[in-house]
Formats: structure tokens, sequence, C-alpha cells
């Protein structure tokens, strides 16, 4: 019943949506963003002094912080001498990124976006809101491993994403405090919990801890799923294709709730920064979270003395698959690029583990390219990347592995929130409410 | 055209030829028919286009199920079932109706009586007056993200001075988690939005008071009644537009509550508000836009009654 008329009308659909919020919200929701989002439009230094010929592509970039940031600028500076193709980066807010994303995609977007594997790529694979890249990848495929490239790939069995680089969620330590107190690093749960109780007597918390962003619980509720009920049921269960009300992710929650005695109170008031500060100034022993909570040392110092543990196993038939997240960020070609050629090629330099090995000497995450030189590598980089290529099977991470509405502030971060605050509730009634949740959510397409 | 000297003069400087033609018209110019004409058709257009049409657009998409990706095809009409939905399963709904009312009970009783209080005190001239009246309005002046931000390190559970100078940080005994407490976050919240409700309260019905007859206290004063008298039968009475104006304020301000709530937690875990599930399901990765327009429906429908109640109470007492 409707064509060309709805084209016409979606604009203004659009803007009644966003003046349904305007009306509700009517003040400073987006006003945290502006200041920072305000978009900056900067061509590449090195790409004005680059050989002409080359073309010219846009690059959109989620990375509004200053190290990732200076990250982005230095692989796009490598591929613009490398190729001479002119590119211009436009760098918006992390989060307004996101939260605009599939506006963003349907408008007039960069040729090419900085974006993360998992669900979150192929759901907008399926929108057809990008360009798939399987023949970039029939050249590049031999620089990354088959679980970056299961990681690219979108439900139509085609490619869709550039991996960049990834990092693993880890134990973080101060090898100095361990040392000091005479621990040693746990390897199964009983010595973890063991080591838990000395911390606690000598006046520690054992696992820092803070969920007031309301995703980093979901890394608990990831590694613990995955230790006792293994990689594909975890991955099933974020799909929709295993129940929420299986006892399996019951007696996830029951295990997590016996070990909550030994993470920080308080979580759901404290954000993941204020969580590595007690860590850093060793009032918590140890922290779970991605290595990018290293970040927060507060010297130099500080960050060369941390350390990082894989999660200790639990002793299930699935310690030996030694599952962990380390989510993949890279680049997706958009629905319409202005320049598709220069804009593969510029992806085909992005793979090449030069261009990595620039990224990831500035932001300290692993170079997701086989032929990157890693000789650089920081120990911290060492050992993750140990910890990587250590890991049997390799999830994104829930908010990146399932449907973003139902990891979103109304689903799983209010349930995990909810579990929280009180681990001893009714799980079995905790638990049919996330499937009736999931239930209620339309089909994706 | 030769423009008339003043509006008054106007009608008279009309041409004769002219009035004849368009008689009932002939007090007005033709540069007064545009000015009228452009003052009913720009807020006609301003209200139809930007209130009218997207409240009905709103209210059509809230039948729908469409997560803004792809033209109007993508739209699955569902009939009320987001509505359905929104009562029976949807967790946060009525946490979210529940902290509206309270939040609008906590103004009403609390925030704005105090804010009046304070400005009646301040009327008298005490010493150091214009300080403190500085003093309290400076909340208003910044921006709420602002006054999240501070709150927030006020309440922050280890290093927040709230809990330092308690001594109820987490690795005390008596620990309060005053953000992460569902059942305490509200309240910290409300005492963090009063800060700020209270100086705009103050500064409106101080400008209001100052508006006051002097002449009506010294009557007062002559018939012998107390300062309490004088303010609950004089002066009160008097500044009634005044205390409609921060009714409506103190409703409106209830009602559309987003910001600390928001910049605190997204509104999840205790701090559930209606505006921020319209926003968390409208903006996102893969937004739901009918179920958001459900809920925009349904804070329509509760900000519409006040209004209501308060014109149909407006215009009996104008007939009377």
């Amino acid at each position: 019943m409707v064509g060309i008329a709805s084209m016409r009308l979606k604009p203004v659909l659009t803007l009644l949506a966003t003046t349904a919020i305007v009306l509700s919200a009517c003040s400073s929701a987006a006003t945290a963003a502006p200041s920072q989002a305000a978009a900056t439009a900067a061509p590449s230094q090195a790409a004005a002094s680059a050989a002409a010929g080359g073309g010219s592509i846009t690059f959109g970039s989620n990375e509004s912080d200053k190290v990732p940031k200076a990250a982005v600028a230095a692989l796009v500076d490598y591929c613009s001498k490398q190729t001479g193709i002119n590119t211009t980066i436009n760098t918006t807010d992390h989060n307004t990124f996101q939260n605009q994303i599939s506006s963003y995609l349907q408008g007039k977007p960069e040729d090419i976006a900085k974006w993360f594997a998992g669900h979150r790529l192929r759901f907008f694979a399926d929108a057809g809101l990008l360009t798939p890249i399987s023949d970039v990848w029939d050249k590049i495929s031999a620089n990354y491993s088959d679980a970056f490239k299961t990681a690219s790939t979108g439900n139509d069995g085609k490619q869709y994403l550039v991996p960049l680089y990834n990092y693993p969620w880890v134990v973080l330590y101060r090898p100095s405090l361990f040392k000091e107190k005479g621990y040693t690093v746990p390897k199964t749960i009983d010595e973890f919990i063991t080591l838990a109780k000395k911390m606690q007597a000598d006046g520690l918390v054992p696992l820092a801890f803070g969920d007031k962003d309301g995703w980093p619980a979901m890394g608990t509720f990831d590694i613990l799923n995955m230790r006792m009920n293994g990689y594909k049921f975890h991955i099933d269960l974020l799909n929709g294709k295993e129940k929420w009300t299986d006892p399996r992710v019951k007696a996830v929650f029951q295990k997590w709730a016996e070990l909550l005695p030994y993470f920080q109170q308080g979580a759901l008031g404290r954000t993941w920064q204020q969580a590595a500060q007690t860590m850093y100034s060793k009032k918590a022993g140890m922290y779970f979270l991605g290595t990018f909570a290293n970040q927060q040392a507060p010297t130099p110092a500080d960050l060369a003395d941390t350390d990082y543990f894989i999660f200790p196993t639990l002793g299930t038939q699935y310690d030996s698959e030694n599952a962990i997240d380390a989510p993949i960020d890279g680049l997706m070609l958009t629905k319409a690029p202005s320049n598709l050629d220069a804009a593969k090629k510029f992806l085909e330099c992005a793979a090449s583990g030069p261009a990595q090995a620039a990224y990831v000497k500035i932001d300290g995450s692993i170079a997701a390219a086989k032929d990157a030189d890693t000789s650089f590598y920081t120990p911290l980089q060492s050992k993750a990347q140990q910890i990587i290529a250590a890991s049997g099977s390799i999830a994104q991470f829930l908010d990146r592995d399932a449907r973003s509405d139902f990891a979103g502030p109304q689903g799983m971060q209010n349930f995990l929130a909810q579990f929280l605050n009180n681990p001893k509730q009714d799980l079995g009634k905790l638990l049919s409410n996330i499937q009736a949740y999931y239930d209620t959510l339309p089909p994706e397409k | 055209m030769g423009a008339p000297a003043g509006p008054v003069s106007a009608g008279q400087a009309g041409a004769p030829a002219r009035s004849r033609r368009r008689s009932h018209f002939s007090v007005l110019t033709r540069s007064d028919r545009i000015t009228l004409a452009a003052m009913v058709a720009v807020p006609t257009f301003l209200i139809v286009f930007f209130i009218l049409l997207p409240t009905l657009l709103s209210i059509i998409l809230s039948l729908s199920s469409w997560n803004g990706i792809g033209g109007l095809d993508q739209i699955h009409w569902v009939g009320l079932t987001n509505y359905y939905n929104l009562v029976v399963n949807y967790q946060s709904f009525w946490p979210a109706v529940a902290h509206n009312v309270i939040w609008l009970i906590f103004f009403l009783c609390i925030a704005t009586p105090l804010g009046m209080f304070l400005a009646v005190l301040l009327d008298k001239e005490i010493r150091g007056t214009r300080f403190y009246q500085s003093a309290l309005f400076l909340p208003v002046v910044l921006s709420l993200a602002i006054v999240g931000f501070i709150w927030q390190l006020i309440y922050a559970p280890d290093d927040g001075i709230l809990n330092q100078v308690l001594h109820t940080t987490s690795t005390d005994k008596g620990f309060i988690d005053w953000l992460g407490n569902p059942s305490l976050n509200l309240w910290a919240v409300l005492v963090a939005a009063s800060w700020r409700q209270v100086g705009y309260v103050m500064v409106l019905y101080l400008a209001g008071l100052k508006a006051v007859d002097p002449s009506l206290r010294e009557a007062a004063a002559i018939d012998g009644a107390s300062e309490r008298q004088t303010f609950f039968q004089v002066v009160f009475p008097v500044m009634r537009p005044i205390n409609i104006v921060i009714l409506v304020i103190t409703i409106i301000e209830s009602l559309r509550a987003f910001d600390l709530a928001f910049i605190i937690n997204k509104g999840i875990n205790g701090l559930e508000l209606l505006s921020i599930l319209v926003t968390n399901n409208i903006i996102g990765e893969s937004p739901e836009i009918g179920f958001g327009s459900a809920i925009a429906v349904v804070l329509l429908l509760v900000a519409v009654g006040p209004i209501i109640l308060y014109l149909s109470r407006a215009l009996q007492e104008e007939e009377q």
C-alpha cells in the first residue's frame, strides 16, 4: 500500500519520533554529548602529502577519546600513505555514534565506519545497510584466523567487517600486592575462593566491581555461563535458540550468588572506573574486566605494576574449551560508498599487519592480523595476546552477541541489576521474566 | 503601500473606494490584515506542525511495530499489542508510573512549599538577602546534567563526600549505597532535583511578592492582622496568578523529570521514569519506535489530565 509516498513521509515520521523524545525529555538529555560530539572533520595530514590519483574516501570514527582517537589517526595516516587515498576522518562521540547508528547508516554515512563484530554487525548486514566485502576477504583471509572470519560474517555467509584488533576480558591484579602478601595466581575456582577469603582476612575487597553503567556485570555472566555450559550454549542462549528458563542458566546465577560475597558490594552505584581505582589503590585485590581497565592506572608505574590472569576454571567439562570474551572492533563498508574501489583498497590496507600495528601501538589492544609486528608489545599486550591465543572459543560480549534491545537498559542491564540487588531472590521468577521480555521483542526482520 | 502613520489612525486613513468594496473590513487596512493573518497563521502553523501533528503521529505509531529501518512498508500494524505489553508484560512500566507520581508529590509537598517559604523569608529584607538569593538561585543556573554530576560526586559509594562524612563507605559496616540501592536512590535523586526546584520556585515567588501592592499589607496591619493572617488571607489570595504558574511548573517539572535519573544509570534499578522509558525505547541501535510511542502516549494522557482539570475550573470561574 505504500510506495514512493512512504519514502517522502519517512522523514516526517522520524521527526515525530524525535519530537516525542524532545517533548518528554525536554532538556539536556542529549546535551551531555554535543560538546564532545561536535563532529570534527579534519583531513588526514598524511593524506595531503600522499600521491594524487588514489581517490578520496571518508571515514566515520566513534573513537572520541584521546587515546583511541590518536590510534585511528595513526592507522588512517598509514593507509593513506600506502594507498595514496585521501581519507577524511569524521569523529563522533562514542555513545552518540552508537545511539544514532541506525539513522546514521540510513542517512549519508561516511564510506567506511568503525564498528563491532557479532550480532551488532549481522543486524545491520541483514537490514541491507552495509556493503558485503567478500571480495576483500578473498585477498585478506590468509591474514586472519577462522575465528575472526566467522565474527565478520553475516547471516547470508558474506563478510562485512575487517577486524582491526581485540582485547580479552581478564582478571587484573597488582603483582606487587600479590608479592607483598604472598598470594599466588589462582587457577581453579577453589583456589580463587581460598585466595578471596585470605584477602578478606587481610582487610581487602577480593574482587573490585562496579556496574553503574549496566554492562560490566554482563562480563561476569558471560564467563560463568561459558565455563559452566560451554560456548555453544552461551551463544545459542543469547540468540534465542535456548531459553533463559533452562535450569542450566539458573545454575549460573546460583554460582554467581555463591561468589558474590567476594565481589565489592554496592556495585550498582559504582562506575567501572571507580572500581578500577579501588584496585589501583590496593583496596581491592583483583578486578575482572576488559584489559582496557588498565587505562585507569594513575601513573605509568602503576600500569607497569599491573598483570592479568585468565578467569579460573570451574571444574566442568568446558574447562578445556577455555572460552572467553574478547570483543573485536573493525571497519565496515557502508551501503553506498562514494568511491567503492578506493574504499575496498583502503580496507585491504587496514587488514595488513603494519596498519594494525600502528593502531595497537597507541591504544594497547591486540592486533587481529597474523602478520602484525608484535615485537614492540608491552608485557601486558603480550600477556593479553597469550590469553587470547590460549582460548578455544571467543565470544564478543553479551551486548554484542545478543540483540541490542535485549541487552540494553530495559533488558539485561535491568535484569542483572535486579539480580545483584537481591541475589537470594526467586531466580526462577527472574529468569522467566527475562524470557518473557525476550518473547515480547518484535522479530528483528 | 504607503504605510499609515500609526495603528490608531490606520482605520480612518483607508481609501473610501476600497472600504466600500469590502465594507465589513472597513476598519482594517491591508497591512493590518497581513499582520493579523501572520499572527494567526504563524502560531497555527507552529502548533499544527510541531505539536498536533507529532502528537497524532505518535498515537498512530503507537499501534505499530517498527525498528526505524527501511521505509514505511517495514511498519507492521499490531493494534493495541504495544499497550497490552506495556501494562501486562513490561516490568519497568508500573515502577515508572509510581516514580513519576512520587516525584510529583515530593515536589508539591516539599520542594515547592520550601521554595515559597524561602521567598517569603527573603522578602523580609533580612540582612544579606541578596547573598541568600544568589546562593539559592545558583543551582537553577546550572543545567541538570551538571547538577547530576555534582550530586553523583556527593553520593559516590567509596569516595563520595557524604559516605566519607558518615563513615558509611562500602568497606564500613553500615554501608549506604545512595545511587545503587533501588529503594533509596529515588529519594537521593529527589533531594538533588529539589536543590534546583527550590531555587526556581523561590525566584518566581519572590518576584510575585515584590509585585504585591504594599498598601494591602499596610491596610491589613492597620486592621490588626498578624503576619500569618496577612500572608494567608491577604497576600496569598492576591498572588493567585503566580500560584497557578508555580503549580503548573511543578507539575510540568515532575512529568518531564528525566535528566538526573538518566545521567545516573539510564533510568534502571529504581530510577525508572516514563520519559526515560520513551527515550530508551526510541533511541538506540535497534529502536522500538512503536512501543516507545505507546509510552509517550501514556505520558501525554497523564499530562493532559491536569491541564483539562485546570482549564475546566478556570472556565467555570469565568462563567460565574
